[in-house]
């Protein structure tokens, strides 16, 4: 079945009885040449670029719990590619692109908008950092621009560029940044991939890994034992408690990032903002709720939710750049766990098991990575080397001082 | 979540700045010794220094871990606490710890 505008207006003339089920729903076989455990985007779209890009099939995606209610449900929506590192940048840039042309690829209404990203600027050291950030990104072939404080009146009329207690003194922006639709990259890949043949197993915890000759040959399941060639990880948030069930130690604590949103406003602000200096960022869904979040919690944790202190935190930064939030009330505040590693860079790698991948460490950028993720990762499944915009993502970063740190803060994972 | 403080009482723990897994206090040789003529022994003093800075148990459940209560009286902490509750079970000055494992003085 594929979607349209002429199959809608069909639809609607027949009563809406035509539609099918997205994606298929398997039971697990004996066996796979891949499996892909986690049914999170970045292992459904795994799933769909190793099917479709690398020609593979016989592959099953394994989830523990329902497709889209894991990290790709939680997050706050934003893509974006404006890194500085070489390790990253390139990275980030192929994702972006990808996204640019998600829907036509899937089929599937992502609600990719591209609506702009501005990183405020309150101070000269913080512009020399975005300079040299806005021409790192376009010497990767990303767009960036400096704008200036007139320009982002221009854009935000109600921000106070007078006499805040941090006033803007201008602004990064990436115009082809924005927001998508979160639950729809889950099902977008689900259903392409569902099509090209992948098995889609909900429900489907993997509870150990069969290990013979020191080769990883399959996992145990509350399914059952399920073999394979080849067995990815993709678990992010989950990933060290995962791994350690095949023995491995990761260089990453797991963490609790809060998010927040408020009841539907009237249209308020047409793009994203970062407000670095008061560690809040926010933009507008396209029911109206404005969506935000901040820092990390600051300690490990697997409960999927947070403490007062970082939300009254967040919504101080809310209420410093944003004034007439004041009297919003929040809907909804939710917290997620991600994988936060010791450099603030991911993994897409190989593990010292052979037959098992390892794909993780996304700390809290994993949304806007998603098709890059995939496809770095179907590549490595498929070839068994690194794809040229993930060569850095490598587990021996760390003991070879080739850590790739954005922030420089070295090995303290809550301060990435 | 409020830890309670050995020598100051329920403490909030915003007052604290978190520091990572309890096991840091047991810091590794980082340079091998400067006469070893063994390269195998030269590089596990290294690869068990990269293991301490880097790899983590990360566990699901009890988890032992230093706060230092920097709002406070400065004192590091070793707080037992469960990662998927957040429930605090306890919390030790880490100076006595690392006594009982017979570091300083």
């Amino acid at each position: 079945m594929r979607f349209s505008g002429f199959k809608i207006i069909k639809e609607a003339l027949r009563g809406h009885k035509g539609w099918q089920a997205t994606w298929a729903d398997a039971n697990p076989k004996a066996a796979y040449d891949f499996i892909i455990i986690g049914g999170g985007g970045h292992g459904l779209a795994t799933a769909y670029y190793l099917s479709k890009i690398y020609g593979k099939s016989n592959i099953a995606v394994l989830e523990k719990g329902w497709i889209g209610g894991g990290n790709v449900g939680r997050n706050t929506t934003i893509i974006r590619s404006n890194y500085m590192l070489d390790g990253n940048e390139p990275f980030y840039e192929m994702s972006l692109k990808l996204w640019e042309g998600l829907e036509q690829d899937l089929n599937y209404n992502a609600m990719v908008s591209q609506r702009g990203i501005l990183n405020l600027i309150h101070s000269d050291a913080q512009r020399d950092a975005f300079i040299r950030r806005g021409n790192a990104m376009r010497l990767n072939g990303a767009d960036a621009d400096l704008l200036s404080t007139a320009q982002i009146k221009t854009l935000y009329p109600f921000l106070n560029t007078d006499d805040a207690r941090f006033p803007i003194k201008g602004g990064l922006a990436q115009k082809r940044g924005g927001t998508v639709r979160h639950d729809a990259v889950a099902w977008g890949y689900a259903r392409a991939a569902s099509l090209r043949g992948v098995d889609i197993i909900q429900n489907c915890e993997v509870t150990g890994f069969i290990m013979a000759g020191g080769k990883c040959t399959g996992v145990e399941t509350s399914k059952g034992p399920i073999r394979a060639q080849k067995i990815a990880s993709c678990v992010a948030g989950s990933s060290s408690r995962l791994m350690s069930l095949a023995g491995m130690r990761l260089p990453i604590e797991s963490h609790v990032l809060q998010a927040f949103v408020t009841e539907g406003l009237k249209p308020l602000l047409p793009g994203v903002i970062t407000f670095g200096a008061g560690h809040f960022y926010c933009s507008q869904s396209d029911k109206g709720g404005l969506v935000f979040g901040g820092d990390i919690d600051g300690y490990n944790s697997y409960a999927q939710r947070g403490n007062l202190p970082v939300v009254e935190d967040v919504c101080e930064g809310g209420m410093a750049i944003f004034p007439n939030l004041g009297r919003v009330r929040l809907l909804r505040m939710w917290g997620g766990i991600m994988d936060m590693s010791m450099d603030g860079s991911p993994i897409i790698d190989k593990t010292g098991i052979e037959g098992l991948y390892f794909n993780g460490g996304w700390c809290y950028g994993g949304f806007k990575a998603t098709p890059a993720s995939g496809f770095a990762y179907a590549h490595l499944l498929a070839t068994d080397t690194p794809h040229e915009t993930a060569k850095a993502y490598r587990f021996d970063r760390f003991s070879r001082g080739l850590m790739i740190d954005e922030k420089g803060m070295g090995n303290q994972p809550n301060l990435h | 979540m409020m830890i309670p403080h050995p020598l100051l009482g329920l403490r909030d723990s915003a007052e604290f700045t978190y520091m990572g897994d309890a096991s840091l206090m047991m810091r590794p040789e980082g340079m091998p010794d400067v006469n070893e003529t063994d390269a195998s022994k030269t590089e596990d003093v290294m690869a068990a220094f990269v293991e301490y800075g880097y790899l983590r148990d990360n566990v699901a459940g009890q988890h032992r871990e230093l706060w230092f209560h920097e709002q406070g009286d400065r004192s590091w902490l070793v707080v037992t606490r469960d990662t998927n509750t957040h429930e605090i079970l306890g919390a030790e000055l880490a100076r006595d710890v690392a006594r009982a494992k017979g570091r300083s003085k």
